[in-house]
């Protein structure tokens, strides 16, 4: 099967963004079917745009946070994960299977850490294919 | 030949009428269908329980109360919680003024419109025609009342329209002393409106029109009404009285048990069913002691108790019951004014009850299971049934609603004035509109009657204050 | 001005809102002609089609889109009318009865008549709900579930003159409880209502769903003024696309870090809670079926 997953990610200025940076600058290998937009906190996400990623064809939305406690604006990073708690059963509700949201915490150093959730994430979407209507 | 009536009109809901002619334009048979369909019993499922008054209240923005109390009371029992004596008053409150709105509705802008004006041309067979010949004042004085009515359930349900005081355990709004003195006043007008809406329609009835229109539909059917202990109709509680066409009591049920005892027949050209007496049984579109449709609505449940629980309106009924049982189907409106006589004087008693103004309204729950809630809309027996589960998610509905109990005799009525009124072919709107008539006596819902009575499969022991109300049979 | 009010798939409560007017509707017959109303006037169908076409000047449309009925007169009166206006949640976001794209079709007619589904000669129950926008071009809309008396005034009168109306503010603004908000609400339990003794403060700071906050204000509060929260009839914001997603978002800001699985975990029936009446927006076509 040639699926290839479409994802897009959220990712945080100040941790994750720099963290999907040091990967590449690393030259640490990840698949190329994430589209990253740069977001100041992984609060400023609101459903929304979870929602609209969806319907204008992503298989898989990624948000990538500041670990808990590190947060620039103290807070932000635990709203993003209370809000996509709820999606999670909104998705289910709406029959989108809620594996295809996740969020993941990821700080400036950890370039590894980005590549490997891309790479896992990506498997896992392939893995479900595309959004059944 | 086919003759279609569509819409029909000056009633709630979608329906058409075919009147089929034999060769010699003479009517062979006539049916009433009605294309609507929503889904209520199968969208509900899944629900949280407490928004079932709010959900069902839409099945009618005429008759919402109806539902709306009605899912309350099935909450009461679902839940365990028992709502406090004013809660009720209050729930009866509302309930009788919303019986005496819809009766005003129905009598002076819908079907009324036939009694009281006639023959007339289709542009004046409306609510602006019946103001051209009454005259303004008596405009004013439908409306005036009718508002009286719908500001008193604002009042006590927030608003005119789709109330939500009604909750698992009580209401959620008491009345204070100020509203209370303003509810009093407004319904005692009301009483002598409602008075004088059968001096108004009572000098009809005693015309030559009249009899004629009396002549165009009989139906010896059985009856069901709710009634209290005193065998006295009551629209908001009490148990289901069903009499033979002769009068004689047929049978009495708690809620649970009327389910039982009905089945569904269904026919290829109609989304809505035809409700029937189980132990009588199904024997076609005839009426008599052998056949088990039976009728629900103003005239059922004049012909199913032995009085009303209000002076002015039970003098009026020992009047129109001195001959014993009523089968004539355009007695329907005589019946129903005297409801709307015995509602307003019912809202002004309750006023006088010392525990109206009380702010003990509500009960918490204390389980989750099974409910039934019945009351008596305007049109007839309406009961929720729900089954609730741990998490209070409605697992499953059953409604049987009011018009849907009337769809076999609605059919009848129509090809029996049909075949009365169109003969040689000879068809025009003022006959059409008199075999319409014949439909409107029953003041059809039909976004009501388009439901299911279905059947709930599972076993349960319904306890009720701590007592076991009911055991439920496990049905195919 | 010649006027029509026609129904869709409609409880009835759209028509019966229109004499929540009372005397004011005396001075607005003076100015209109009604010429198809089935709900109070005998005008047939064959009526309608005798019209020529754009002589009705306004339309308004309640009820949703269910059955090809509904569909077939929808786009016959946008033929005969100059206007046309959605009234009425039904007509403009499905209503409650746009849970039903929750279910498949086949399930629907399955649960009410179990095997012998009737189907002769009747209109065909549409695979899903749909708005009248979804089948014709809709000119204005009136808010509400059924617009109350205070909001349909208003567009009436705006109507009749050619202008906008409607307010550009949350249900908040108007609530009798406005007072109690406190300016940092936190949540660290969520109530359902039939749970907990109402205080009388703002609902949501109580930790009861309340959905005032998204929705649009005009109806003055009057579920609040019986003391029960806010379910959102009226429906959004004008410039707000997704007000359901919006609450969710809301509310996940104001959950505090004591327990928010819990929290979360209590909340039941997501799409009935945020998108009660306006489930046949979120699922146009039904649930998608990428079950897990």
């Amino acid at each position: 099967m040639n699926f290839e997953p479409k994802i897009v990610a959220f990712l945080c200025n100040w941790c994750s963004y720099a963290g999907a940076d040091l990967a590449g600058v690393s030259r640490f290998k990840y698949p190329p079917n994430v589209v990253p937009i740069k977001v100041m906190c992984s609060g400023r996400v609101d459903a929304e745009f979870i929602i609209d990623a969806f319907r204008k064809g992503a298989d898989g939305v990624l948000i990538g946070g500041c670990h808990p406690g590190d947060c620039h604006y103290v807070e932000g990073n635990y709203k993003a994960r209370r809000r996509v708690e709820m999606m999670k059963r909104l998705l289910e509700e709406m029959g989108i299977n809620p594996k295809r949201l996740r969020i993941e915490w990821i700080s400036a150093t950890e370039g590894k850490k980005f590549a490997s959730v891309v790479e896992e994430f990506v498997e896992e979407i392939r893995r479900l294919g595309p959004v059944k209507k | 030949m086919k003759v279609s009536i569509d819409p029909i009109t000056r009633l709630e809901g979608h329906g058409k009428i075919d009147i089929f002619l034999d060769e010699k334009g003479n009517v062979s048979s006539a049916r009433v269908q009605t294309p609507e369909l929503r889904g209520f019993e199968k969208f509900c499922v899944g629900r949280k329980a407490e928004d079932m008054p709010i959900i069902t209240a839409r099945i009618c923005g005429v008759c919402p109360e109806a539902h709306h109390v009605a899912s309350a009371k099935a909450l009461d029992m679902a839940f365990g919680a028992e709502p406090p004596k004013a809660a009720h008053l209050i729930r009866e409150m509302l309930y009788n003024a919303y019986i005496f709105y819809d009766h005003c509705l129905h009598l002076y802008y819908l079907g009324g419109i036939d009694v009281l004006l006639g023959d007339v041309e289709k542009k004046d067979r409306n609510v602006i025609g019946l103001i051209k010949k009454f005259g303004n004042e008596i405009g004013a004085e439908i409306i005036k009342h009718r508002r009286y009515a719908m500001e008193t359930i604002k009042m006590i349900g927030g608003r005119e329209i789709h109330p939500v005081c009604a909750i698992p355990g009580g209401v959620s709004k008491g009345i204070n002393e100020e509203e209370r003195k303003e509810i009093e006043r407004k319904f005692s007008e009301c009483i002598s409106f409602a008075q004088r809406s059968i001096e108004i329609f009572k000098e009809v009835f005693n015309s030559d029109r009249w009899n004629e229109m009396l002549g165009l539909d009989e139906l010896k059917t059985y009856y069901m009404g709710i009634v209290d202990s005193s065998n006295r109709v009551n629209y908001y509680d009490g148990d289901i009285r069903a009499v033979s066409p002769s009068g004689r009591e047929f049978a009495k049920f708690k809620a649970n048990e009327l389910i039982e005892n009905i089945e569904e027949h269904i026919e290829k050209w109609n989304y809505v069913k035809y409700p029937y007496l189980k132990k009588v049984g199904w024997n076609g579109f005839f009426d008599g002691e052998k056949s088990g449709i039976y009728r629900v609505g103003p005239l059922a449940r004049l012909n199913c108790a032995d009085g009303m629980n209000t002076p002015l309106a039970d003098k009026e009924f020992k009047e129109f019951r001195k001959n014993g049982i009523v089968h004539k189907t355009f007695a329907y409106y005589h019946a129903r004014l005297i409801e709307m006589l015995n509602a307003a004087e019912r809202v002004y008693y309750l006023c006088k009850e010392k525990e109206i103004t009380s702010d003990d309204i509500r009960s918490m729950p204390t389980k989750t299971g099974e409910g039934i809630g019945i009351v008596e809309a305007a049109r007839g027996v309406l009961i929720h049934h729900y089954d609730v589960d741990e998490k209070g998610l409605i697992r499953k509905v059953n409604l049987i609603v009011a018009t849907t109990n009337n769809n076999a005799a609605i059919n009848m009525s129509v090809a029996n004035a049909a075949k009365k009124i169109i003969k040689n072919g000879e068809v025009n709107d003022i006959l059409l509109n008199k075999i319409e008539s014949s439909f409107r006596c029953y003041d059809p819902c039909m976004a009501c009657a388009s439901h299911a009575i279905g059947k709930m499969e599972m076993v349960a022991n319904i306890y009720w204050n701590g007592k076991l109300y009911k055991r439920m049979i496990r049905n195919e | 001005m010649k006027i029509a009010m026609y129904w869709g798939a409609s409880c009835g409560g759209c028509d019966v809102s229109l004499l929540s007017l009372h005397e004011k509707i005396l001075d607005l017959l003076k100015e209109v002609e009604i010429v198809f109303w089935p709900c109070a006037m005998d005008f047939k169908y064959e009526d309608v089609e005798k019209m020529e076409d754009g002589s009705i000047d306004i339309c308004f449309y309640n009820g949703a889109i269910r059955t090809e009925e509904n569909e077939k007169i929808a786009k016959l009166l946008r033929k005969k009318s100059k206007k046309m206006i959605a009234y009425g949640s039904c007509a403009i976001e499905g209503c409650v009865i746009g849970l039903a794209n929750l279910y498949k079709r086949e399930e629907i007619l399955k649960e009410v008549y179990s095997k012998d589904v009737p189907s002769e000669e009747l209109p065909e129950f549409l695979p899903y709900l749909k708005t009248l926008e979804d089948v014709v071009k809709v000119d204005a809309s009136i808010p509400g579930c059924p617009p109350p008396s205070s909001i349909l005034e208003d567009a009436l009168n705006s109507l009749l003159q050619g202008k906008s109306f409607g307010k550009n503010v949350a249900l908040c603004d108007e609530c009798p409880r406005k007072d109690s908000k406190p300016d940092k609400i936190e949540i660290n339990r969520i109530y359902r209502w039939h749970e907990k003794k109402d205080s009388g403060e703002c609902f949501l700071a109580q930790g009861i769903i309340c959905m005032g906050p998204a929705t649009r204000a005009g109806c003055k509060a009057e579920c609040i003024t019986a003391n029960m929260p806010c379910t959102g009839c009226v429906g959004a914001l004008p410039k707000v696309k997704e007000s359901g997603i919006s609450m969710i978002s809301a509310i996940a800001s104001i959950i505090g870090n004591k327990n928010e699985e819990e929290v979360i975990n209590s909340i039941k029936d997501y799409v009935g809670t945020f998108y009660k009446y306006s489930t046949a927006k979120l699922l146009p076509e039904g649930r998608l079926k990428d079950e897990s």
